[in-house]
């Protein structure tokens, strides 16, 4: 069965979004939470580092996927545009 | 200057710029009061999403949680943003590009049926007014104890204000409005977290005081708190004590009822583009993540505050700040060992937990309560709503701040009521009359019914307000439980599969919310003295139940799907065109 073009769009924006959210899984479910107590006997400065992740730097990450997603989609968007036309 | 002159002072600024706004920024057609039009700047959208979605919960309550739950509070903060990765990446650009009115709108035509429409209208309404009764406890508070008039006359005051802006306005003045109040309430938020911030370690920008040295100690802000906690008998702030599974289903129902509220989602809606959907996103994300980073910092910086002052001193001698709020009966102290001095420590002062103040008042001048006094050492109760709002005064800072605190607790509670209210009046003119009950009706009687709807929900609201539930506390867990288990797996499915259909979708949906509400009705209201973790499911809470509840729709959507006829090729065309950039 021959893919076009539409099709190889939508996979490629699975792809994307597959990827930021197994990083948005990690950061706050892993990191903040199931591995959290692990991650607590590491310290960064006055922080316990699952202690950090579960109260600020999930958020950051957070923050950053958004904007990781908005870069890759526009330019996904770009080529589809170009290879339709 | 006085507080009460400047609180006056800075409320009525921003009330009158509020109002300005809505004067500028009139509605004139549907489209206009559902989606200001469609051509919202992605950075304005921004900031009215963050404002929209930053309650009075978020403003007033959640650093006061986290202050007395420590690392067991982080669920509210990684539950309320990590929403935001979902909706952005899930969500906000398909339903951009589908470009109707509502979320309602977006069920009904992609499961092609007016029931469908119908059980997201119930929910979006219940989880909608649910809402508003916490942002109108907030309003009540703020006025109560800053401006010093009677909760009900600073409800009506709060009520007028927004009634102008979103019923002249609509949506695009509660879009301008909403940017106005995000500066606001942010610049509220960080002025006294900087200077605590400052006073405390030394260090200006809060987040990195959070894990900085105590100023001329060389210990750790966290390791001191720790001590301090344990030396009282508490827990370590820095460790966990609620179970992983519960953590995890809390986190879970947060993040997807987060992503599933109708008022936040809608803001999508008013964009021009399927990529300013996006952007929009992450600006709004960044915008809440200034608030929401800066929270915990302030949650532990007001904890050790809170106990420096307040332990071990005589009651004669304890600030001002304490008596007044005590004197609105957020904080009781009930002089166990009858020594005069304030002894803190854990577990609850009083049975019931809540003080019942009878007229008198003891020896010292405090007020006598005719609860049971328990049997611990703890003398304290303190109402968590009221850190944030005390934060000020405990540090001792000046009093423009605290005024500042005041007016931007209200713009946070207002911004929100005004998302709420639109949602609400939209739903109901539109979803309802326009799209079931009465399809003949023109553009300009839409118009006339939507501002009719905005008033009457205002004025439920208002009521709400005068006379609370005393369930408001408890339905909260209802709203984003009800938005996790009902709408939002109806929407991811609408986007992400081309199997499901009209009657997979509502037997989704109303599986999940009957599971859901069932649950949580069970254990907050039938038998709330029941609600302990041997008796949960799996040992997950009722907070945390709409993860199960999602679960549900989701299974009994593809199941029943899988099993009846596949939708009509019109809607599969429908979901390749939404999926499909512009």
């Amino acid at each position: 069965m021959k893919i076009n073009n539409s099709q190889k769009y939508w996979r490629a924006n699975l792809g994307i979004v597959f990827l930021l959210l197994l990083f948005w899984f990690l950061s706050s479910f892993g990191a903040g939470i199931l591995f959290s107590d692990y991650l607590d006997k590491i310290k960064i400065g006055g922080f316990n580092l699952g202690f950090w992740f579960a109260q600020q730097g999930s958020i950051i990450v957070f923050v950053f996927l958004i904007i990781i997603y908005c870069i890759l989609m526009n330019k996904l968007d770009e080529k589809f545009n170009k290879e339709k036309s | 200057m006085d507080l009460q002159i400047l609180t006056y002072l800075m409320a009525g600024t921003t009330f009158a710029l509020y109002i300005g706004i809505a004067l500028w920024s009139k509605a004139s057609s549907t489209n206009e009061f559902y989606i200001a039009g469609g051509g919202v700047h992605p950075i304005a959208n921004g900031m009215a999403t963050a404002a929209d979605w930053m309650s009075a919960a978020s403003f007033i309550s959640m650093a006061g949680i986290i202050s007395f739950m420590g690392k067991d509070g982080s669920v509210y903060l990684m539950g309320w943003t990590g929403g935001y990765v979902l909706l952005a990446l899930l969500l906000a650009p398909y339903l951009r590009k589908f470009g109707k009115f509502t979320v309602p709108d977006f069920i009904g035509d992609r499961y092609y049926s007016k029931i469908a429409r119908f059980v997201a209208v119930l929910c979006l309404i219940f989880v909608s007014f649910t809402y508003i009764a916490g942002q109108m406890r907030g309003v009540g508070i703020v006025f109560s104890r800053f401006l010093e008039v009677d909760i009900n006359t600073g409800v009506i005051i709060g009520m007028a204000i927004v009634f102008i802006y979103a019923v002249l306005g609509g949506m695009k003045g509660i879009t301008y409005t909403q940017v106005a109040q995000y500066c606001v309430l942010i610049f509220a938020y960080m002025v006294p977290a900087i200077f605590i911030s400052i006073l405390i370690t030394g260090n200006p920008i809060p987040q990195l005081g959070f894990g900085s040295k105590v100023l001329s100690e060389d210990i750790y802000l966290l390791e001191k708190l720790n001590n301090v906690l344990t030396d009282l008998g508490f827990d370590n702030y820095t460790d966990s004590t609620k179970s992983k599974i519960d953590v995890f289903c809390i986190t879970g129902a947060l993040m997807a009822g987060t992503a599933g509220l109708p008022h936040v989602i809608v803001r999508f809606f008013t964009v021009p583009k399927v990529r300013d959907a996006r952007a929009s996103a992450g600006w709004a994300l960044l915008f809440i993540a200034i608030l929401y980073t800066t929270a915990p910092a302030v949650s532990s910086f007001s904890r050790l505050n809170f106990i420096n002052t307040i332990n071990n001193s005589s009651y004669e001698k304890t600030p001002e700040w304490f008596k007044n709020w005590e004197n609105i009966g957020l904080i009781s102290w009930a002089d166990k060992n009858e020594d005069g001095i304030i002894q803190y420590g854990p577990g609850n002062s009083l049975e019931p937990v809540k003080p019942i103040f009878s007229k008198q008042r003891g020896i010292n001048g405090e007020r006598i309560v005719s609860n049971t006094l328990t049997e611990n050492e703890n003398e304290i109760y303190i109402d968590r709503d009221i850190m944030v709002l005390a934060n000020p005064e405990i540090a001792n800072l000046p009093n423009w701040v605290i005024a500042l605190v005041a007016s931007g607790a209200l713009a946070a509670a207002l911004s929100t009521a005004a998302g709420l209210l639109l949602v609400i009046s939209s739903s109901i003119s539109h979803d309802l009359m326009k799209k079931i009950f009465r399809p003949s009706i023109t553009d300009r009687q839409e118009l006339f019914l939507a501002r009719l709807a905005a008033a009457v929900a205002i004025g439920i609201a208002g009521i709400f307000g005068i006379y609370p539930p005393a369930f408001v506390a408890q339905v909260v867990a209802f709203a984003f439980g009800l938005a996790a288990s009902s709408i939002f797996p109806a929407l991811i499915m609408g986007i992400f599969s081309k199997r499901v259909n009209s009657i997979g979708a509502i037997t989704g949906m109303i599986s999940g919310l009957l599971f859901t509400s069932a649950y949580i009705v069970f254990f907050k209201f039938i038998s709330p003295e029941l609600n302990l973790p041997d008796n949960w499911l799996w040992g997950i809470s009722p907070e945390g139940i709409g993860v199960i509840g999602m679960m549900i729709n989701f299974i009994s959507a593809i199941v029943i799907s899988s099993l009846t006829e596949p939708p009509p090729d019109k809607i599969i065309r429908l979901i390749d065109d939404i999926r499909t950039p512009e």
